[in-house]
């Protein structure tokens, strides 16, 4: 049933960008199953290009000084801290819906990040890092001789 | 942290956008004060300019529309939220000083300030001697 015609499948898919978002969708809806866990915070997305990737992540509300972004060879460490706004005595929270508090969280990246070269901007509430593959890490093109 | 579920949650009721994108309920807190009402939204991706909050009759509206998150020639290889606009709906009470409603954006956090009106303000009734 799954034979080589899903493939062919691939390739339409490739060529109509709705079809992936679909995928994508129906992925994450099955890819928490049996789990019960929920997803870690910050949820991120993560963009690839060549030889660089890109995560970005939303962060509302935060100053930049309260997120620490660190990277060490293949492993990238997002965390902060954001903090509610002080209410007086007598003074009640109504709702309480946003994320507030520390987080923290870690990725393996597929590559070594060229460590100098990372770049990071914060704005609008969301967070974005530039991580470039390290050159000494790159693939090389291995010659053939005849 | 708590253990509430961490994804953004997909406003529903909204009447749907001619452009196909998602609409989010902001996720707010709300406080009181003797002096105001504070609602802050969580809305990451918009700025003041993106930003309306309306106010009809006793409604008050806030929504928020989002540029698409993609990122500039980069292919998508893991995701873990969406980006879509946002969109959510409040029933205020007639306490409100309508005309001193205040708003800002920060970071993508909205922040309302909802002063009470004069006459539902506490008022020390000073008892004098018969």
């Amino acid at each position: 049933m799954f034979g080589p015609g899903i493939w062919r499948m691939k390739r339409f898919a490739d060529s109509v960008p709705e079809i992936i978002d679909l995928q994508r969708e129906i992925n994450r809806l099955f890819s928490n199953v049996g789990q019960g866990a929920t997803l870690d915070y910050p949820a991120v997305n993560v963009w690839e290009k060549d030889n660089s990737l890109v995560v970005t992540t939303e962060l509302p509300g935060m100053d930049a000084e309260n997120i620490n972004i660190s990277v060490t060879g293949a492993t990238l460490t997002i965390s902060g801290m954001s903090k509610a706004d002080p209410i007086k005595e007598g003074e009640t929270y109504l709702r309480q819906e946003r994320e507030l508090g520390s987080f923290q969280r870690s990725f393996q990246l597929p590559f070594q990040v060229d460590s100098k070269a990372v770049e990071a901007k914060y704005e609008k509430g969301v967070l974005k890092v530039s991580l470039p593959r390290q050159k000494e890490d790159l693939p090389k093109k291995i010659r053939i001789n005849s | 942290m708590s253990d509430k579920d961490l994804q953004k949650t997909e406003n529903v009721a909204v009447t749907e956008k001619i452009r196909n994108v998602k609409t989010f309920i902001p996720r707010v807190d709300i406080y009181e004060t003797k002096e105001a009402l504070f609602l802050i939204a969580d809305m990451p991706g918009v700025d003041e300019a993106t930003v309306d909050v309306e106010l009809e009759k006793n409604i008050l509206k806030i929504s928020g529309r989002v540029e698409n998150g993609k990122v500039k020639d980069y292919n998508l290889v893991l995701s873990e939220y969406d980006v879509g606009d946002y969109e959510r709906t409040f029933t205020l009470s007639d306490e409100i000083d309508r005309d001193k409603i205040r708003a800002t954006v920060k970071q993508g956090v909205l922040r309302l300030e909802l002063p009470k009106a004069e006459k539902v303000k506490p008022k020390k009734i000073a008892i004098n001697a018969a």
